[in-house]
């Protein structure tokens, strides 16, 4: 492992702005969702009304666990639908200036899928299969309802922590018409202005076609980027203009942008933990939760500099220098294949610990020319999980069953039954508990087996032994994640990942959140048992350092064994010199 | 409770209380266990040997799905040895495939053995309970009989035909042929079967000590029973039936936790199917006795091999304590009592008041006023009364000289005069001598024409600020003087001890509350000599119940103990309530737990041993999760090296060889259940310490503990079998 002041100072300096970003951010999302008192009310309320009339929706009737889970899946089933007939009926639809022709049925349905989901993984180059309209309608606006569908999902699951007594958990469509008025609009438009005056571009034009210095002829594409990029990093989405993602310069042109793209992957998910530390009526709450993850976060951040600074030893062996000196102006040094020369180690490493953490899925270089242990990171942020901060939304309450979990295993050592914010943690809570944490391996391991040793599945890795392995594993971590990245050495375009990737993306977003909004209504319905000297803590260090263990123990148990046959066998051999 | 000062006189004649008084005035109440056995009895040991074989029936390991995967894998690793032994192409694999069976079934009988010691040593209490219950005989009275008396006719008949509501005479020398209640008569009954406590105890018809316990003896008298239970649903049934653990039921946070080690079983099931694909896509499979042994090894055996054993043992405790728990729910809830209601009398107090000191008014000698205190109590006999001649006695070196006074006169307390005292000759002088209430007192002063000193009514205030009883003495001369000399401090004797087990429940967090019937004033100066954190003052049975309620409604959980009928509804109320063995059958049938000694502040044991099955469970559970991390580093590597020898990296601790490294995980997972069985039965101790410190402490020791020892326990098994060249 190497380091570089540099690629250390980056990671302080973001650390840092996030970690002041925290607060206020928690604090606008508990207006736009407690409170219902922030800056636009005036503006935003004439427009929510108008939709709740539209929509035949009480704005003050909340609804249980059961009813908020349904309306979600309705609202999210029938954006599904809505993307899937834009893609394959593009040629039909206007806006499609280069005149492309309807997607076809799998990849619509995998699309469809992995935008609805928040996944945002992508079996297809959006420059060469969407038209603009797709981009924009089809895509977009998953874009902005699945990183609400994720945000108000938490925002019940915090409300079924927090409230007692009680089957209500608030309004679906009323918490989702506000977070996309309230939160997702006014930020992705300042965003977005800001990333036109960076560079990026924002236009219905035809592509355009340059003649190049060498003479040939180029088509470069462009169009609406601006827009879909602030959402797509700010809703943790993920999912590019252009097939190169965020390492393209239309999509994130300045050191500046890369810094505020990183920063918004992870600002709500940051805030959250401050809302819902705010909920329960103790900020340390939150903090407590944010210091456990940002430790996870940024161990991670440090080992994949490390191993990226390293170099590859390979290389080193054919005389290849691969030190850093004389920065800013020489040498960089480290593992430069894969990553764009403008954001260097740095800044990549640091984005790519950033986007599999918040299970964004954007990327600034591929994940596949990393070394084996700079890759393993980016793997495990997700296997655990993605609570390391998460999506928008599904990290806190992904990490919440982690902290039940924490609760449940260690609290019973204080010699009381588990509590976790006063709340009784019980059987039925337990059994949604054990199910959520079950699912994500389930699919995780159990397509990655499949593809391992189906012909359909090994045929369309690119690189054989372990590596191979590694491309399959990231692939059904990713889609399962809901993250979206992709190790990229895959052809994933084929019936059996569009199929299976569709599944392993609804599993892990639906089959996840319903257990975990059972108990959160579960726990609405319990009464709040005042915290006596015998209570177990969860605001203090000890409970952090808890959480992390569990987080870490359960994770690398998992997986471990998976993960000693992909990226740990493939660093070992790399270090024997060996390579498939 | 009981109004006490009228009970306790009526009660102190009789042996019972002298019982009573000897047992609350010590508070922490020797423990006798009948069954004081070591925690490896040899007789235990070798039915506990035959049990783990018989509980090898897959319909019994089918109730825990942790050990059911261990057992479906010993079956699937012996076939694959008898594979073994008719496929030469095998036979290199054979010893080792044969070892790791071997030690996989050790691991089966390992768990049932911790399960099976546990129940033993229910069983063998049980046995000693059951040898009580000989075949009685009871002497049935028709059902008709109205004239309750020794010698009514009867007729005999087998005690297991008895029948609620039936009549029988008991003599002495009979044994109580069922439970039921005195209807007539009074007797001394030796309840050593139930109790273990071998002085007699005083049962008589009406009030709270009525019941009589099948299979106790009735050492002198006669009493006439109604019998209250129908035959098999006798105390003694029950109590039999719940330390052999018989009928024992999950309790809900051991099923909690079933469900979560259910789930990580199934988690590594998952990791260990998928294993083969990878293994498969890699080059090599793996073969299903190397899954096999690192499947168990993963899957948390030890929590759930010792589960079972923790939950019948902490009931066990319990029984060793003498309380006997209706259920073992009530036992974990216990653990979770935030609230403790107490009855001051009796619990808190000594229940008699005492004479701390003799206050004259001015212008009197504190002698004069002791010497007249002390007149008028001699023949007193209530324990007010027998302090108030000891302290005269003790402090005032004052002795009754028989020749001073003649004729002699008890007048006794009445509830409607609520003074007591004597008429005497003194000196040829007829004297009458009063003490009572100062009010009582003061309308008896100005009949007999007596000036009111003005200092009186601030004396009185003052003890009654301090807790105390004022008992204002005065006396009138058959001439003409009158005269009041001044106030005798009845104080009420918290019990010694009592501070320091309070503080003690406090450090456990838990909060206690007084209940008396006296004033706020009296109640707040006794709740804080007593270092008693709230109290209710005043209470009838109604507010008993809305405090119950009250605090349940805000979260907390409610313990409280009781002997009365009239403590019967909060009894049930509570969400722990522990009835008094002493107390009517109404309290007991209310209660969830019942108390063999009949110690109210035996709760403090109870909420430990609550508190200590809770703890026990977690520690070994996180003990067994943390465990699994040396075990991937001695297996993986092994599994793996023949396609990838790059993998001998991660066998950190330089195991021989791969079959050395599996087979010491896998004894180590299995003789790790034996080393736990001691903690398993005892429990791991509380400290009531803090939440916070606790948890430090066990997630130290079973935590970080749990990461090292199997690192070293491993190394260790596999340098010792290289040692004997076995693998």
């Amino acid at each position: 492992m190497v380091f570089t002041l540099n690629g250390l100072a980056q990671i302080a300096i973001y650390f840092i702005i996030l970690l002041l970003l925290t607060k206020p951010v928690g604090l606008y999302l508990y207006a736009v969702f407690e409170t219902k008192n922030t800056w636009f009310e005036r503006v935003f309320h004439p427009v929510e009304r108008f939709f709740y009339w539209a929509g035949g929706v009480n704005e003050d009737e909340e609804q249980n666990w059961k009813g908020y889970t349904i309306s979600m899946l309705i609202f999210s089933g029938a954006g599904l639908l809505f993307t899937y007939a834009i893609l394959r009926l593009q040629n039909k639809l206007p806006l499609n200036p280069q005149g492309l022709p309807a997607v076809n049925p799998m990849l619509a349905f995998n699309t469809a899928t992995s935008f609805t989901t928040n996944t945002n993984w992508q079996n297809y180059s959006g420059e060469t299969i969407m038209s603009y309209l797709s981009q924009m309608l089809g895509l977009e606006l998953h874009n902005f309802t699945s990183a609400a569908v994720g945000i108000v999902l938490a925002v019940a699951v915090i409300r079924g922590l927090v409230r007692h007594n009680t089957q209500r958990l608030g309004n679906f469509w009323v918490d989702v018409t506000r977070c996309i008025l309230y939160l997702l609009l006014p930020i992705c438009t300042i965003y977005a202005l800001f990333l036109v005056w960076q560079g990026v571009p924002q236009t219905f034009d035809n592509y355009v076609t340059v003649t190049s210095l060498e003479g040939f002829k180029q088509v470069i594409a462009y169009g609406p980027v601006a827009s879909q990029e602030a959402i797509k990093m700010l809703g943790t989405n993920g999912g590019g203009f252009f097939n190169a993602n965020s390492a393209h310069p239309f999509e994130n042109p300045t050191s500046f942008t890369n810094l505020v793209e990183m920063l918004s992957m992870l600002v709500i998910s940051a805030g959250l933990l401050y809302f819902f530390g705010k909920s329960a009526g103790n900020t340390k709450q939150g903090w407590v939760l944010f210091g456990a993850v940002s430790f996870i976060f940024i161990i991670g951040a440090v080992v994949t500099l490390g191993a990226e600074q390293a170099g590859n030893p390979l290389l080193a062996h054919f005389g290849v220098n691969q030190v850093s000196h004389g920065y800013p102006l020489a040498q960089p040094g480290g593992n430069m294949e894969g990553k764009e020369m403008r954001f260097g180690i740095g800044s990549s490493t640091l984005f790519t610990t950033i986007t599999t953490a918040a299970s964004c899925g954007a990327i600034n270089s591929l994940i596949d020319s990393y070394t084996p242990i700079g890759g393993l990171i980016p793997m495990v942020n997700i296997q655990l999980g993605e609570v390391i901060f998460g999506g928008v939304g599904s990290g806190l309450y992904g990490l919440i069953v982690f902290a039940i979990l924490s609760v449940f295993i260690a609290g019973l050592m204080v010699g009381r039954t588990p509590e976790y914010l006063g709340k009784k943690i019980e059987q039925y809570e337990m059994k949604m508990v054990s199910l959520a944490i079950l699912i994500l391996p389930l699919s995780i391991l159990g397509f990655t087996a499949i593809a391992s040793v189906y012909h359909g599945g090994y045929s369309q890795i690119s690189n054989a032994g372990p590596h191979g392995l590694s491309e399959i594993l990231y692939a059904f971590t990713s889609m399962t994640g809901n993250n979206g990245s992709a190790f990229a050495g895959l052809g994933s375009n084929t019936p059996f990942y569009n199929l299976t990737g569709a599944f392993a993306m609804i599993i892990g977003r639906f089959a996840f959140v319903i257990p975990v909004m059972a108990m959160a209504g579960s726990l609405a319905q319990k009464k709040i048992i005042p915290a006596g000297v015998g209570t177990f803590p969860t605001a203090t260090l000890l409970f952090a350092s808890l959480v992390i263990g569990v987080i870490l123990i359960v994770g690398a148990l998992t997986f471990f064994p998976a993960l000693a046959l992909g990226p740990i066998v493939e660093q070992l051999l790399m270090l024997a010199r060996k390579t498939f | 409770m009981k109004q006490y000062l009228e009970q306790q006189s009526l009660a102190d004649k009789s042996q019972d209380s002298a019982l009573q008084t000897e047992q609350s005035g010590t508070i922490e109440a020797p423990i006798r266990n009948r069954q004081k056995s070591s925690l490896f009895a040899k007789k235990i040991l070798s039915r506990a040997l035959i049990d783990a074989v018989k509980k090898l029936d897959p319909r019994v390991q089918s109730h825990n799905p942790v050990m059911f995967v261990v057992e479906v894998g010993s079956v699937i690793t012996s076939v694959e040895f008898f594979r073994s032994l008719f496929d030469a192409s095998l036979s290199n694999q054979r010893g080792f495939v044969f070892a790791v069976a071997a030690w996989l079934w050790f691991t089966v009988l390992f768990a049932n053995f911790a399960e099976a010691m546990a129940e033993g040593r229910g069983k063998a209490q049980a046995e000693s309970l059951r040898k009580t219950r000989i075949a009685a005989t009871a002497k049935l009275l028709s059902a008709d009989t109205t004239e309750y008396h020794s010698n009514a006719p009867f007729s005999l008949i087998a005690a297991t035909q008895l029948r609620k509501d039936n009549l029988v005479l008991v003599e002495t020398g009979d044994v109580v042929p069922s439970d039921g209640e005195i209807v007539a008569g009074v007797a001394s009954v030796d309840e050593s079967a139930i109790t273990g406590e071998s002085a007699p105890v005083i049962r008589e018809s009406g009030g709270d000590r009525s019941a009589v316990t099948g299979g106790t003896r009735v050492l002198s008298d006669w009493i006439i029973v109604r019998i209250t239970t129908n035959p098999g649903d006798t105390f003694l049934d029950r109590m039999i039936s719940l330390v052999e653990g018989a009928n024992r039921q999950k309790t809900p946070n051991e099923i909690a936790l079933n469900i979560l080690l259910a789930v990580l079983t199934m988690i590594f099931l998952l990791a260990i199917v998928t294993l083969e694909p990878f293994a498969i896509y890699s080059g090599d499979a793996v073969s299903i006795t190397a899954l096999i042994a690192l499947l168990v090894c993963l899957i948390p055996t030890t929590i759930g091999g010792l589960l079972s054993a923790i939950g019948i043992a902490g009931m066990d405790r319990l029984v060793q304590q003498n309380v006997l728990a209706m259920s073992g729910r009530a036992v974990e809830a216990a653990g979770d009592v935030d609230v403790l209601l107490l009855d001051k009398t009796g619990t808190i107090t000594l229940g008699n008041r005492m004479a701390a000191e003799f206050i004259p008014v001015y212008r009197i000698l504190e002698s004069d006023l002791a010497n007249a205190a002390m007149l008028s109590s001699i023949p007193d006999e209530t324990p007010e009364g027998r302090s108030i001649v000891l302290l005269a006695r003790e402090k005032y070196h004052l002795e009754y000289e028989q020749k001073q006074v003649e004729h002699i006169t008890f007048i006794p307390f009445s509830a409607s005069t609520r003074m007591s005292g004597v008429d005497l000759e003194m000196n040829g002088r007829q004297v009458q001598i009063r003490k009572g209430a100062s009010d009582a007192m003061l309308t008896w002063a100005t009949e007999q024409k007596a000036a009111i000193p003005a200092d009186l009514n601030s004396i009185v205030e003052r003890i009654a600020s301090a807790g105390g009883t004022p008992l204002v003495v005065a006396v009138s001369r058959s001439a003409d003087v009158s005269q009041i000399l001044g106030v005798i401090y009845l104080k009420d004797i918290v019990k010694q001890g009592m501070k320091q087990r309070f503080e003690k429940m406090r450090k456990m967090g838990i909060r206690t509350i007084m209940i008396t019937g006296d004033n706020p004033l009296t109640a707040k100066a006794i709740a804080d000599e007593a270092g008693i954190d709230d109290f209710l003052a005043q209470a009838t049975p109604e507010t008993k119940m809305k405090l119950i309620k009250e605090q349940q409604a805000g979260g907390r959980l409610v313990a409280m103990t009781g002997d009365g009928t009239n403590d019967a509804p909060a009894l049930a109320q509570a969400d722990v309530g522990v009835a008094m063995n002493s107390g009517t059958q109404a309290a007991k049938e209310a209660g969830n737990m019942i108390d063999l000694d009949s110690n109210p502040t035996k709760l403090i044991e109870i909420i430990e041993v609550g508190k200590q099955l809770l703890i026990t469970r977690g520690a070994l559970t996180t003990f067994s999760i943390a465990n699994d991390v040396a075990k991937y580093f001695a297996i993986i590597p092994a599994v793996f090296v023949a396609t990838y020898p790059q993998l001998q990296a991660l066998n950190i601790m330089h195991l021989a060889s791969p079959s050395s490294a599996i087979l010491s995980a896998v004894i180590f997972n299995a003789l790790i259940i034996i080393a736990l069985i001691p903690i398993a039965l005892r429990g791991v101790q509380y400290l009531p310490i803090g939440a916070a410190a606790l948890l430090r402490r066990n997630l130290f020791i079973y935590g970080a503990g749990g990461i090292i020892l199997p690192f070293i326990g491993i190394k260790a098994i596999d340098m010792l079998l290289q040692l004997l060249h076995l693998a």
